[in-house]
């Protein structure tokens, strides 16, 4: 392992760390989060940024490395949280089956919509995946087997296993978060590095060159979609669990529009990048309103309270910004300053694939 | 008999919504390639623009009615116009960022027009005819429909009348049938790209004004939901194609209406989506599109 | 026109034939009547002018584009109509007219994906890529041979045109292609840069032994390194032989020759 590879490494451990006795901690950080860090409310909002960092790096995976731009994640998303729910409210099932149930489903459900989408390339693959989003989000804001309509649906009493009910274990639910972002994240780490994982990012780059130089890319991309959305049906069952049920929010093209943006802002074919980028964009999400609320806000003047008020203008023009100035994301700043203080220390072995190209990719990390 | 013919042209009408949506980003998407997600936001934009202009009359005056009409029409453009130059433009060649960037603006404007109004409809006050009915084979039809499907009517003549007459309408119908030849064209390109972006805001500028008269209200999210619908009915009637268009909307308007009202409430909406799905298994290219595009 | 010539049964193996290719595209009989056989080992050029043909024949031949009616065989068997990836893990081989490439990935990684092509699987595709594995160690090699094995790292993009038709080159070389299409290799290269591109067309043949089917319309070039010239006029093959008959041959010369250099 080169040394840059150790670093990368040691910093993720340590990151892991710091997360994880986050409960632990009694500090307040003022406004930016609503009490003190191991407070319930609090954990709870962290839990979810977590959750939306796993999702958004799944997305990466069929997006930022496939070349498979998709307005559909939310009907996997949705899918595993409703089935999660609706299955394991069933008392012949109950939580222990109804979970691994449900995956089971969204795997089936994964590999359908995808065959069926992925007949179609470039806008007709996007329309798509609108389009079974779309048809999610109708069917279960109509309360279709027995979804709940616009309320959704909650878990019954006694559903959820002690350790993860109730509000004193804010804090398990908070760890099972962290353990989905570090699981998905592993799995899609070491996908990429693959040798799959580099026809899929030959396949972003240049599919038709793919297909020539003799790989079928129609199964290279079902492969990574199904993966990749299979996944995504495991963040909406860890989703169901933060927030105790499901509802329409998690439908629909509002939240796969969100999950693109996430992974846009922070960084494409990055998969941290994509992390971030979710971090970034549910934080803003969940607590802007409040701290627009606080005095320094309500202060300004009322042309800039406005806006700032909304969360979506200001991750709206953060992402349009970065598609215009930096596509790289947020991620390529980082990388464009690590890149110039290695290149400084010339002579030690490189172990990524070299060059500083105009958008950021995951360097491979060979060991 | 009456009730049919009443659900009927109801089911028109909202079609006729459809296609001013539909018909613009046709056409944007046929010539530049380009998906735009913004216009949504642009319908609602101007759909203000002309609730600002009525709301001071408690009942507005025709010519009132058209004076808002006219603001929310330029109000379309000139924002089109904005976003084209400003977002789209320096993305040139890059299809999937621009169709982002449209994604982006769109957030954006919705975010603020939420911020400033808040996200609850407002009422547009409507002339006294417009609410009225006019009797039709014994139906009562309710005005705003025809005057919605009378306008509509009027568009789809223009259309086509600019397509087959004018020169812009020869670059632009050559250049949807043959994007690679439109590059060779040089300079026009440009011109043409933004005033078919703009027509299109236009377009999106009079269903805000309608739409305020077919609902009755306006909301920051109005533009957006009907875009969806909007992008069915271009899926279904074929990318680039405004002919398309036209008969996929009357198709989703008429049969979600009719469904809604014969079978269930709200399975008019699940209906279109089946289309949709069907559409895109069985001839993705839609009624009327070109098969390279989407295949 | 003359008849189609005759086409002589060659010593050796038929690696690469079409046999009575038609191909028609909305109306335009682009392709017509044309049968082909190149044998094992041999360097067969297809000359003609703009428009006869000559890049549909390659995208026919290397199954990219399917006939309207005959057959295409590699090595005997019939691919007619084959999936293009499943035709490229059988030894075929081919470049591109304008470069095509991954232009975002570096050389290596682009030698990699051409010569992880061959054998990959789905299934025993999730190995992680080692820096030494033996299809790195393929590509590696490959880069070598065309001369562009001393920085690997870098983007394919940050290439100069000649380099990039070695890297088309090398690509073909790392998928193990025994049967190569070349695509007018010369086209928009530098007069300096053509002698060296000719010589290593010259020794991946001579040394590496393989077919190769070239499209040129650099007459010197083609008059250098082929074995045979096939040409080709509206569409159909007018004629096919060693280099000083097809020279000699009188409804050659009344036809277009090609632009000489």
């Amino acid at each position: 392992m080169t040394r840059s590879g150790a670093l990368r490494y040691g910093a993720a451990g340590l990151l892991v760390v710091v997360l994880a006795v986050l409960p632990f901690v009694h500090r307040s950080v003022g406004g930016l989060l609503p009490g003190p860090i191991n407070s319930p409310g609090s954990l709870q909002v962290l839990a979810l940024m977590l959750v939306a960092a796993a999702a958004a790096i799944t997305l990466d995976l069929m997006f930022g490395y496939t070349g498979l731009m998709s307005f559909g994640h939310s009907l996997y998303v949705g899918f595993g949280c409703y089935a999660t729910v609706i299955l394991s409210n069933n008392p012949k099932l109950g939580f222990a089956l109804g979970v691994p149930l449900a995956m089971v489903l969204s795997v089936v459900v994964a590999l359908v919509g995808n065959a069926a989408a992925l007949r179609l390339t470039g806008i007709g693959f996007i329309m798509a995946t609108l389009a079974m989003a779309q048809g999610f989000a109708i069917a279960v804001e109509r309360g279709f087997l027995g979804s709940g309509g616009e309320v959704g649906v909650t878990f019954a009493r006694g559903v959820l296993p002690d350790p993860l009910r109730g509000v004193l274990n804010t804090r398990n639910v908070y760890w099972l978060a962290l353990a989905l972002v570090v699981v998905v994240y592993v799995i899609c780490a070491l996908l990429v590095r693959t040798h799959v994982g580099h026809v899929w990012q030959g396949i972003r780059e240049n599919p038709l060159r793919t297909k020539v130089i003799g790989y079928n890319v129609y199964a290279y991309q079902m492969a990574a979609a199904t993966i990749s959305c299979t996944l995504a049906a495991m963040c909406g069952v860890v989703f169901a669990i933060v927030m105790g049920g499901a509802n329409p929010g998690i439908a629909g093209l509002h939240y796969s529009l969100a999950v693109v943006l996430m992974v846009v802002l922070g960084g494409r074919g990055v998969l941290w990048g994509a992390a971030l980028g979710a971090v970034l964009y549910q934080f803003l999400n969940l607590r802007l309103p409040s701290l627009s609320s606080s005095d320094i806000v309500t202060g300004l003047p009322e042309i800039l309270q406005i806006p700032l008020s909304q969360p979506n203008f200001l991750l709206g023009v953060a992402f349009i910004l970065i598609i215009l100035f930096m596509p790289g994301g947020l991620a390529s700043i980082f990388t464009r300053l690590t890149r110039r203080a290695t290149s400084k220390r010339a002579g030690e072995p490189r172990d990524d694939d070299g060059g500083v190209p105009a958008t950021t990719r995951e360097p491979n990390l060979v060991s | 008999m009456s009730t049919f013919l009443l659900i009927i042209i109801s089911g028109l009408g909202l079609g006729s919504l459809y296609f001013l949506l539909a018909a613009g980003l046709s056409v944007i998407f046929g010539l530049m390639r380009v998906l735009s997600f913004a216009h949504g936001a642009f319908l609602s934009a101007s759909g203000f623009a002309s609730w600002m202009v009525l709301r001071s009359f408690e009942t507005p005056s025709t010519p009132q009615l058209l004076l808002a009409l006219v603001v929310s029409v330029l109000t379309g453009g000139a924002v089109a116009y904005l976003a084209e130059v400003l977002l789209v433009r320096p993305l040139k060649g890059k299809e999937l960022e621009q169709l982002l960037v449209t994604v982006g603006l769109g957030m954006v404007l919705v975010a603020l027009m939420a911020g400033i109004w808040g996200p609850d409809e407002h009422l547009i006050p409507r002339p006294v005819w417009l609410t009225d009915t006019t009797s039709i084979a014994g139906a009562p039809i309710s005005n705003s429909r025809l005057l919605l499907i009378g306008l509509a009517g009027v568009v789809v003549v223009g259309i086509h009348l600019i397509l087959s007459r004018t020169r812009y309408g020869l670059i632009i119908r050559a250049g949807v049938e043959n994007s690679a030849m439109v590059s060779a064209l040089g300079i026009n390109v440009k011109r043409a790209f933004t005033l078919v972006f703009v027509a299109g805001g236009m377009l999106a500028g009079l269903g805000g004004g309608l739409a305020g008269t077919y609902y009755g209200g306006i909301s920051p999210f109005l533009g957006d939901g009907m875009l969806i619908f909007s992008f069915i009915v271009l899926i279904i009637g074929g990318l680039g194609s405004i002919n398309g268009a036209l008969i996929a909307s009357v198709v989703l308007g008429v049969s979600q209406s009719v469904a809604n009202y014969y079978v269930l409430n709200g399975i008019g909406d699940v209906l279109v989506v089946v289309l949709l799905v069907a559409t895109l298994l069985v001839r993705p290219q839609g009624l009327l599109g070109q098969k390279e595009r989407l295949i | 026109m003359t008849a189609a010539p005759a086409n002589e049964v060659l010593p050796g193996s038929v690696a690469l034939s079409g046999r009575a290719v038609n191909l028609v595209i909305d109306g335009h009989h682009i392709l017509v009547d044309v049968s082909v056989d190149v044998a094992a080992g041999e360097f067969l050029a297809i000359i003609g002018p703009n428009g006869a043909g000559k890049t549909s024949l390659i995208n026919v031949l290397s199954v990219a584009t399917p006939p309207t009616s005959g057959k295409v065989h590699l090595h005997g068997r019939d691919v007619t109509g084959l999936p293009p990836h499943r035709v490229a893990r059988s030894g075929l081989g081919r470049t591109f007219q304008t470069s095509n490439l991954f232009l975002g990935r570096s050389l290596l990684e682009n030698a990699r994906l051409a010569a992880n092509g061959r054998d990959s699987r789905l299934r025993t595709g999730f190995r992680r890529v080692l820096k030494d594995d033996p299809v790195t160690e393929r590509a590696r090699e490959a880069l070598d041979l065309v001369g562009l094995g001393r920085r690997p790292d870098r983007l394919a993009s940050e290439l100069s045109h000649g380099e990039r038709r070695k890297l088309e080159l090398a690509m073909v070389l790392a998928q193990g292609a025994n049967v190569i299409l070349l695509d007018e290799p010369m086209a928009g290269v530098s007069v300096d840069d053509v002698p060296e591109l000719v010589e290593l067309i010259r020794r991946v043949h001579r040394e590496q032994g393989k077919t190769t089917v070239m499209v040129e319309h650099h007459m010197h070039v083609v008059l250098d390194l082929a074995e045979r010239i096939g040409v080709m006029h509206h569409g159909a093959m007018i004629a096919i032989g060693p280099p000083d008959e097809i020279i000699a041959n009188d409804v050659v010369q009344t036809a277009y020759m090609g632009e000489p250099l």
